[in-house]
């Protein structure tokens, strides 16, 4: 009955990238350059993605503010961020080609910051050995997406010249958005969504896409993220057959904002910290020294007083425990507030202004002044800032292999690069990490889309059955009225969320969760939404709903499973890393309409890459099995170098 | 704990609408986009705004509040006074989509047509090197958010539509600047092409886009005067002006700003009629009707699948060499016949009406 009353639009494209944002952009520009017909699937405008919020910069080891830097040292600090959990080869390879990537960028007219050479400037950043980020002030997230997006308007130039049409070969659809993906056995064949303007329907038959959807931080009440990340890809790919890794793994900021409210969640940078900025609670307590773990106890101060020389006298005296690592942190304020010493707003106080004149806040931290200033009205020279723990960053993601960007699963022809790929951050994405991953990743999965475009000897079909299922499921919510209103599904499933699968977990609750997005599942199956399809934000959030149930399933199931403390997950029943379960990936799949939980080994690295360690260090991390593993090898090793001395 | 507040907020789509009220709490510390999303999920569902990062960085949510183009998310509630009626519509510059939203289309297509970053041919990726100081001038530009606020206001084509195909507007303005000052950019037409295809010299430096930039980007001191000034050394130099009279047209050199007057040269849509300055109106019905259209992004009827031809452009007849008994189908092979209709792009005018 639909297929006739429904008008679809139709494109046949070779490959169909799914996301505008770093991750989507790059990986269209290379899929383009191997001559493929590419569209580009963008959820809001053109240019608008998520990746305009990263500040930071971009990693990679090109050394040149310290010429010691280079792929292994960057290796050995993403595998050591991601407490040994990452896919390894992924985290090579990211290593090994972000300085070209960030090269690449300059031909593409991006301007970085320099050093005094004329070379492109390098920040520290927490848990980067040398400088290593290449940034623009605090706004590189926006340089590296104005770039791509330019770079793809000199791509559409050069078409125009050629074909006489700037859309001749790479399309960017704006505010568009994907529901379905079609298979053709176990075949991509197309992706099926309709535009946000009219509420239209799409088709794109294509035989290769490339997921570049970013996180699913939309699950949480206080997020960093946009209202884009409703964990589309990531539902999307489970749907088609792929699998997802490590969805227990969540990296929550300690120090978002929290009042307004207006701006909770937004990020307050950890230089405030790193500047003599403390803690405290609403008693005007300075309580991160009850929060110093055993482990760190001997790098850390013991009192104020020695806390306080640090900043002027690192050498004699301990870090302040306000730098301890951000899982740290942000489970300190958590403690506090869930014990009843937090503000109103559910944060705790960030104070510099007592700490610093006026003068040296505004010069040390001006980005910061200015964003309280107009955002908050509040002034940090002032007066404290209220901060506490907020959705950043999912490490989990579509299961890939690592050099083609391939999904695993059932699904041929389908791809994955950023944040909705799981595996490159293990369980905690270092900061900077995130920009490069794009780039990289990016690159790979749109030329390896191409490449299977080319090996493919037939185009995959689209079935008109599945097209007229796809109408259906995206029409139902605005033919029925008997349903609830979408946006207080999303705040119920929030509440669930964060109250239940957030910073730090328990059996109980995570058991609690599940039964409650069960329940969820039931009331989202049944969500309705009033008004047309033209441009209805609504139904918009009607539709997301389901992919935000499913992913979330997916993170309350693993961190159910992980009985562990590891990165971005936190089990207060079970605190400490457990080596064995350092060697478990937890790959989520769905059967039918539920999540199915599995667990998988993870890959063992090469020998001359687990060589690049320290055994002191390996040692925190391994099993005693793999420890007598190393042990043999470098003992070969130092036989074999032996060998050829004599 | 929240007070109630008046709101009227524009709602419709391009046949028309008008200001809805509506009573709403606001609780302290809000901007308005929080007040829209309140709205939205309480009243009015489908009220349609633009929003992403609600933190000033993506220039998505931007509106007229209070007959001020603004960003939402950047509108705190407390700069208003309490029993003040907020009054939020669509920017005007643009097509009505529905509500809050516009079509902003316009801003994009004029992106595609400026001439993009030509890297320098004789360095390698990772050979760059510039001076901070430099590239700091770009920078300012680059810090550009395209919350098209400055698109919005610019009186050449807020209320003039038929500017809308000579004039490219600030962001675009800005945009050549960029790569005027871009230390190492390989073209030298810059200047040239701000004047002779973006419209540059309809500005008249009302400054209105650098007051409501969000990024307190210098748009008019910095960008368009800079380049004015220089634009007119050329244009005034009695020296080019001279090279000018004696290269017989159509010999002119590509950076003479009488380009656009020559047969060979790329047409300049800036001379080429229904151009009128902020005083005057247009008569040129045809250039105003190709105005009003604009560019439409998703409409496109998709092409069908071309055949397989070799490298003179012609279908492999050979049967010899091929491996079926005849040419191949012009359609491409993937089509079969009769297309099932579900493959037609084609909608009968009535089709709806016959199928209830």
């Amino acid at each position: 009955m639909t297929t006739t009353t429904t008008r679809i639009e139709r494109h046949h494209y070779d490959v169909v990238v799914i996301g505008a944002g770093g991750a989507g952009l790059r990986a269209a520009i290379e899929a383009r350059l191997a001559g493929k017909k590419t569209a580009i699937i963008s959820k809001s405008l053109f240019g608008k993605a998520h990746t305009v919020m990263a500040e930071g910069g971009a990693a990679a080891a090109m050394g040149n503010v310290n010429s010691r830097d280079n792929w292994q040292v960057h290796f050995r600090d993403t595998m050591r961020g991601g407490k040994f959990l990452n896919n390894f080869r992924m985290a090579e390879l990211h290593a090994k080609e972000a300085p070209q990537r960030i090269w690449e960028l300059e031909t593409y007219g991006a301007l970085f910051d320099r050093t005094k050479d004329g070379k492109i400037s390098q920040r520290n950043f927490g848990g980067h050995e040398y400088p290593r980020l290449a940034h623009v002030g605090d706004r590189t997230g926006l340089e590296l997406i104005r770039t791509l997006q330019q770079k793809i308007v000199s791509l559409q130039q050069e078409d125009k010249r050629e074909h006489g049409s700037y859309d001749a070969r790479i399309k960017v659809f704006s505010e568009t958005t994907i529901t379905e993906l079609l298979l053709d056995g176990d075949r991509i064949a197309g992706a099926f969504g309709y535009y946000r303007e009219s509420g239209e329907f799409v088709l794109f038959e294509a035989p290769a896409v490339v997921l570049a959807t970013g996180g699913v931080g939309r699950s949480y009440k206080v997020t960093s993220n946009s209202w884009e990340y409703t964990g589309d890809g990531h539902a999307l790919a489970l749907r088609a057959g792929a699998t997802l890794i490590n969805m227990e793994f969540l990296q929550f900021h300690p120090t978002g904002m929290v009042w307004p409210p207006s701006v909770k969640g937004i990020l307050v940078t950890e230089s405030v910290r790193g500047d003599g900025g403390i803690l405290k609670n609403t008693e005007g307590k300075r309580f991160m020294f009850d929060y110093v773990p055993d482990v760190f106890r001997k790098q850390y101060a013991e009192t104020p007083e020695e806390a306080d020389r640090w900043y002027t006298d690192p050498d004699n005296n301990r870090r302040p425990p306000e730098l301890l690592p951000r899982d740290e942190v942000a489970r300190a304020i958590n403690s506090e507030v869930k014990a009843g010493r937090g503000t109103p707003a559910g944060g705790v106080y960030l104070d510099i202004a007592s700490r610093l004149p006026a003068e040296e806040i505004r010069r040390r931290l001006p980005s910061m002044h200015h964003q309280f200033k107009g955002l908050a009205d509040v002034d940090i020279t002032k007066e404290p800032m209220e901060v506490g723990p907020t959705c950043h960053y999912v490490m989990g993601g579509v299961e890939v292999d690592p050099d083609s960007g391939a999904a695993y699963g059932s699904v041929r022809g389908l791809f994955a690069a950023g944040e909705v790929s799981g595996g490159m951050h293990g369980s905690n994405r270092l900061g900077g990490n995130s920009l490069s991953d794009l780039l990289v990743f990016g690159k790979r999965a749109g030329g390896h889309a191409a490449t299977y475009v080319d090996q493919l000897a037939g185009r995959p079909r689209v079935a008109v059955a599945a097209v007229e299922t796809a109408v259906e499921t995206a029409l139902a919510p605005l033919q029925r009225d008997t349903g609830e209103n979408p946006y207080t599904l999303q705040q119920d499933l929030q509440a669930v969320m964060g109250d239940l699968v957030g910073i730090i977990r328990r059996e109980a609750e995570l058991e609690d969760a599940l039964v409650r997005l069960a329940e969820l599942r039931e009331r989202v199956a049944k969500v309705s939404a009033s008004g047309g399809r033209r441009y209805n934000p609504g139904w918009h959030l009607a539709l997301d709903l389901r992919n935000m149930l499913v992913v979330s399933e997916c993170t309350a199931k693993a961190a159910l499973e992980r009985r562990e403390s590891r990165g971005g997950h936190t089990r207060e029943d079970f605190p400490t890393m457990d080596p064995q379960w350092r060697r478990v990936n937890l790959v989520c799949s769905l059967v039918g309409d539920t999540v199915r939980l599995e667990r998988k080994p993870l890959p063992k690295m090469r020998p001359e890459l687990i060589g690049l360690f320290d055994r002191a260090e390996l040692a925190k991390y391994l099993t005693d099995e793999e420890l007598t593993e190393f042990d043999a090898l470098v003992a070969a090793d130092a036989a074999a170098a032996e060998k050829e001395n004599d | 704990m929240g007070t109630k507040r008046q709101f009227r907020i524009w709602r419709g789509d391009a046949d028309g609408g008008d200001l809805q009220d509506y009573t709403v709490e606001v609780n302290e510390g809000e901007v308005v986009l929080d007040v829209i999303h309140r709205l939205q999920a309480t009243d009015a569902p489908d009220l349609a705004c633009r929003w992403n990062c609600k933190a000033g960085k993506c220039g998505s949510c931007s509106m007229e509040i209070n007959g001020m183009p603004k960003l939402g998310c950047m509108t705190r509630m407390s700069t208003f006074e309490e029993d003040e009626t907020i009054t939020v519509t669509p920017l005007r510059t643009f097509p009505v989509i529905r509500d809050l939203v516009t079509d902003v289309s316009f801003n994009y297509e004029k992106a595609r047509e400026t001439p993009a970053f030509a890297p320098p041919s004789d360095l390698a990726p990772g050979e760059y090197r510039m001076q901070q100081v430099d590239v700091e001038r770009s920078q300012e530009f680059r810090k550009c958010i395209e919350c098209f606020l400055c698109q919005n206001v610019c009186h050449v084509i807020r209320d003039h539509d038929e500017n809308k195909q000579a004039f490219s507007g600030p962001r675009y303005f800005i945009r050549a600047a960029e790569l005027d000052m871009h230390p190492l950019d390989a073209r030298t037409d810059r200047k040239d092409y701000a004047q002779t295809e973006q419209g540059l010299g309809f500005c008249n430096i009302t400054k209105c886009c650098t007051e409501v930039c969000p990024e307190h980007i210098k748009i008019t001191d910095n960008g368009i005067i800079p380049m004015k000034e220089r634009v007119v050394d050329r244009r005034y130099d009695p020296l080019v002006w001279l090279g000018s009279k004696i290269f017989r047209r159509g010999q002119v050199p590509q950076t003479s700003v009488t380009s656009g007057h020559s047969p060979g040269a790329v047409r300049s849509s800036a001379a080429s009629g229904g151009v009128h300055s902020h005083a005057g109106g247009s008569h040129d019905a045809q250039a105003e009707t190709q105005a009003q259209q604009g560019v439409n992004w998703h409409r496109e009827v998709p092409h069908p699948t071309a055949p397989a031809v070799d490298a003179s452009g012609k279908l492999p007849l050979t049967e010899l060499t091929f491996d079926r008994a005849a040419a191949p189908s012009p359609f491409g092979d993937d089509v079969t016949f009769p297309l099932p209709p579900e493959h037609l792009n084609f909608a009968h005018p009535e089709q709806d009406e016959r199928d209830h």
